[in-house]
């Protein structure tokens, strides 16, 4: 039965891209695109049918590689939520590729060989952590998917491998924590893996190393999903980078190191364990809470667009983390279902900037005009969707993941973090409706408003056009239909609630 | 016929009109076309709802669970048609105005203009019909961001600003609400909205309830026009006159005061209002609103501001028959919520034929106009009298039971209150009267005649409603069957 060998079937998939596109790029290296897409099509469809296998089966699949039984072996678990997020990542990654078509010709038109490449053995490194079982496995898949992001952030603009050097710098460190914190549970509990620590670590939780090791590794995943106050390669590193680089790494990267904190909080550890020796939840909650105000505030004071939705990936990973901290059911639906909602927002809005920065050759918004809604009516209409779905207005899907986080923050009587969940939507609106504004209306400071029948339709092509409303519908649906989505998520709660 | 579907067909039937009026952009006529017959549509769909509301029946429709626990629910009760009868019937006048004003005013984006207006109707009808209240949260919020274009619609400074202000005041509204929602949610386990309220078992503290209580009142006081909350009102008449019209006398504010009525009604309940003195943090608040906002109107030169603090004034005399918790105070709540609509939709149609016929907006111009538009003068009469409280305007219809409901709770405040607010009206609409009958118009008036049939006649016609329903309040619909229903129904749940 093959359903059981999916969870080793879509790392094998991307080794085996990430070695054919060179293979046939050196032969023919317009083929390199056609072949990322077949790569992130398969590992899509893949998770497609894993996931649908297992809401149907109800049974998690522990793939033991090489028949290896843990805890000498290494597994992969694949669990409800571990093929939710396999699912979103790859079909994210399939649809952001589509959209590189054109930019890859106009902004690194000879690398894209090497682009499509990296990019492949950054979906590994992705999947291989969010799909393995094993505390080190899941430090290799790390260290794969960083150093493959360093090189596509590296890709891009003069500043970009300056950019993409500072994110090496912090981000090895984050890791090397990540490794430490690894170490130190090993020597307590003599495992590396994750369901037999788990079992392990209620007899030695009141040891020293045990709490350093959750800090070190807590801290060493936070720099990976740019949680605040550890957030401080993220916006140059994805404001520099090519397009379609911060489009691929910026819904997904953030998300799975978010995914990873939630493993170590709510299933590693636990519920009942996490807060045992210090309050890890609150503190985590604390930051999260002044990352979402901190991101929304900068995300205001930028004039480029790319790094305002930088800053807005700050602050709406706090709300992923915000969920995790409440350790409720509520906070973890809200969780999971933010990092769909907002790899779809994010995604959408960084294709919309790519798009422009190919049309217009600048993503500036004080460039922007109401030239653009004639112009580029669907992109337009895209960005709006998204935006009001960033702004958390109902029927659109961000407003569903905010209102889980407000019944989660309820029901722990947290009134301050709902106050920021609050205030963040309004943040938001801020900062969206600025630009709305922009290429909606006409510019007030305007003499007269012009009615210029000179400007023509130049909507993009239907590569780039088709995954941006493949999202922008996305967004209304799971919005309206989140319930089915919510109701899977029941599934996937960790022991404890 | 199956009547279970008929609320859902009646909030799509304007937005399924959404793509024929933007398809149509280029044929004017065949645009408006699309508006009316939508219009008249949702109308009748709202109709064949009147005899089953009239007997207390309710039509429960449930499409489908949009969270866990909660369904996305369309409830036609009695309450809900009463709304849905108000909006819908006054949007049909409303669009034969607008082809009149927009037209005749040269108005650009017409199409984004009737697109907007649709998107906002079935906004309207969502609202009134919510069986629950995260459905009517959505509803709400895509008022919201349905208004914004039609505020913003002159696309000049002004404009823009004022649609900064509506968005920051409305969001923050949706905002509030959502937090009160969840707080109740997890409280009661439930979001439906049960005549008599929806907290009876539950634990309560004084701060918690006076908490919540705040919440909502945040959520739903900012399109009620509460003070402090109201100065979003007065900007947005930066909206063309149909706007200010239909959406700021009418659908949007109404919609806050329903919101009132369902929250004091229907989650809480009168007991557990006055268990708590809720309803005096909300009677001290409407008492200010009615006597300042009267006041503020004596300061407008501007036309439709004068009558947009007017209104701001008469939403709380809403609030205030809400906040008396009477039987009877309910009743002229509930009346006032149709009545206010056709007197104060007369008075703007009045202001935006003016406007279109002679370009004027101040009071101070407007001497001697009355020779030139009688038509519109008469109307504009009609609709202030009432506004007044002098019979046989419908307004002095619900003032009397307002007046008796405060009575009735013993109460002498809320009467003195009604009693200045109505000699203030006077005194802020009479000037206008006086300068267009009594006064010497200058020589820019030479010329001039009525303004457009498409604008004359649904004024005048919203006029002579005022006056029929002044006379017999249950003419056509039982507008007055329907209130004592809905009040019965709260003050005495099953």
């Amino acid at each position: 039965m093959i359903g059981s060998e999916i969870p080793a079937l879509i790392p094998v998939t991307y080794i085996l891209f990430a070695i054919l596109i060179p293979v046939v790029g050196l032969w023919k290296r317009e083929l390199t695109w056609h072949l990322s897409l077949l790569g992130t099509g398969i590992a899509t469809f893949l998770s497609a049918w894993g996931f649908w296998h297992l809401i149907q089966t109800g049974e998690t699949i522990r793939y033991f590689f090489g028949g290896w039984a843990p805890p000498i072996g290494i597994e992969f678990v694949y669990d409800g939520l571990a093929a939710f997020i396999v699912l979103v990542i790859n079909a994210i990654a399939f649809l952001v590729l589509i959209h590189s078509k054109e930019i890859s010709k106009v902004e690194f038109p000879g690398k894209k060989m090497a682009y499509y490449t990296v990019s492949m053995l950054l979906m590994l490194g992705f999947n291989g952590m969010v799909l393995t079982g094993d505390l080190f496995n899941l430090y290799v898949f790390l260290e794969i998917s960083s150093l493959s992001s360093y090189a596509l952030i590296g890709i891009g603009e003069k500043r970009a491998p300056y950019s993409a050097f500072r994110y090496l710098i912090i981000g090895t460190v984050g890791g090397s924590l990540y490794l430490l914190g690894v170490g130190f549970l090993y020597t307590v509990t003599g495992t590396l893996n994750i369901i037999d620590m788990h079992a392990m670590l209620p007899q030695v939780i009141g040891h020293s190393s045990v709490i350093s090791a959750l800090i070190l590794m807590v801290v060493g995943v936070g720099v990976k999903a740019a949680l605040f106050p550890l957030h401080g390669w993220l916006p140059d590193s994805y404001t520099f980078a090519s397009s379609t680089s911060s489009a691929l790494i910026a819904p997904i990267g953030t998300k799975v190191a978010a995914y990873i904190l939630l493993r170590i909080v709510l299933f590693l550890f636990g519920v009942e364990l996490v807060d045992d020796q210090l309050p890890l939840t609150t503190i985590l909650g604390a930051f999260a809470g002044i990352g979402i105000l901190y991101g929304s505030i900068m995300a205001i004071a930028q004039s480029e667009l790319k790094k305002m939705l930088a800053y807005s990936s700050v602050s709406q990973i706090g709300y992923i983390i915000l969920g995790i901290s409440l350790a409720n059911p509520f906070g973890f639906i809200g969780a999971v279902l933010h990092i769909l909602n907002h790899a779809l927002m994010k995604a959408l809005l960084f294709l919309v900037s790519g798009s422009m920065r190919l049309k217009e050759g600048h993503s500036l918004i004080t460039k922007f005009d109401n030239s653009y809604r004639k112009k580029y009516p669907w992109t337009m209409a895209a960005f709006t969707t998204a935006a009001i779905s960033m702004v958390g207005l109902p029927p659109l899907a961000g407003f569903f993941s905010k209102w889980y986080l407000a019944l989660g923050t309820i029901e722990n009587s947290s009134w301050l973090l709902l106050a920021v969940i609050l205030i963040s939507s309004l943040l938001n609106a801020v900062y969206f409706f600025r630009i709305i504004e922009k290429i909606y209306l006409n510019n007030p400071e305007a003499e007269e408003a012009i009615e210029d029948e000179t400007i023509q339709n130049n909507e993009v092509g239907f590569s780039m056009m088709f995954p941006m409303a493949v999202m922008a519908i996305g967004l209304l649906l799971v919005g309206i239909f989140n319930v089915y989505i919510v109701n899977v998520i029941f599934t996937m709660f960790p022991a404890g609630f | 016929m199956e009547l279970t579907y008929i609320p859902l067909f009646a909030v799509l039937v304007s937005l399924a009109a959404v793509p024929l009026i933007l398809l149509s952009s280029k044929k004017p006529n065949l645009r408006e076309f699309w508006t009316i017959l939508a219009g008249v549509i949702k109308f009748l769909l709202v109709l064949t709802l009147l005899p089953s509301a009239l007997q207390g029946n309710v039509i429960e429709f449930e499409l489908f669970e949009i969270a866990p626990n909660l369904p996305l629910v369309l409830k036609a009760d009695t309450f809900g048609v009463f709304f849905a009868l108000i909006a819908s019937g006054l949007w049909i006048f409303t669009s034969f105005y607008s082809i009149g004003y927009m037209r005749g005013h040269h108005e650009k984006k017409q199409t984004r203009y009737f697109a907007s207006f649709a998107i906002c109707l079935s906004s309207t009808i969502g609202i009134a019909f919510s069986g629950n209240l995260l459905t009517f949260i959505i509803f709400y919020e895509m008022l919201t961001l349905a208004t914004y274009p039609l505020v913003i619609h002159s696309e000049t400074k002004k404009g823009i600003a004022a649609g900064r202000k509506y968005l920051t005041y409305t969001l923050t509204a949706g905002l509030l609400l959502i937090a009160a929602a969840g707080i109740t949610y997890s409280l009661t386990g439930t979001l439906d909205f049960q005549a008599g309220g929806i907290f009876e078992g539950t634990e309560l503290s004084q701060t918690m309830a006076v908490t919540i209580f705040i919440l909502f009142l945040g959520g739903v006081g900012v399109k009620a026009g509460i003070m402090p909350l109201h100065s979003w009102l007065p900007s947005a008449m930066a909206a063309p006159t149909p706007v200010s019209a239909l959406l700021h006398a009418v659908a949007v504010v109404k919609s806050g005061v329903f919101g009132v009525i369902r929250v004091v009604g229907f989650i809480f309940g009168p007991e557990v209002m006055a268990e708590f003195g809720l309803n005096e943090i909300l009677m001290v608040l409407a008492g200010i609103t009615v006597i300042v906002a009267s006041l503020l109107a004596f300061a407008q030169d501007n036309l439709k501001r004068r009558l947009a603090y007017s209104t701001v004034g008469h939403l709380s005399y809403i609030v205030l028959g809400v906040a008396l918790l009477t039987e009877t105070g309910l009743i002229g709540s509930i009346m006032h919520i149709s009545f206010h609509a056709t007197m104060k939709i007369t008075l703007f149609f009045c202001a935006g034929a003016i406007m279109v016929n002679l370009h004027k907006k101040d009071i101070s111009e407007l001497n001697g106009i009355a020779k030139v538009m009688p038509w519109t003068m008469a109307a504009f009469t009609i609709g202030s009298m009432g506004l007044a409280g002098i019979p046989p305007v419908n307004g002095f219809v619900s003032k009397w039971y307002l007046a008796s409901g405060a009575l009735e709770g013993g109460m002498i405040l809320p009467v003195i209150i009604l009693v200045v607010s109505g000699l203030l009206n006077v005194g802020y609409f009479f000037p206008i009267i006086h300068r267009a009958y009594f006064r010497k118009g200058g020589p820019e008036l030479e010329g001039h005649t009525e303004a457009s049939p498409f604008m004359v006649v649904p004024l005048f016609s919203t006029a002579v409603l005022s006056i029929l329903f002044g006379l017999n309040p249950d003419l056509f619909f039982n507008f007055f069957d329907m209130a004592t229903s809905i009040a019965s129904s709260i003050f005495n749940p099953l």
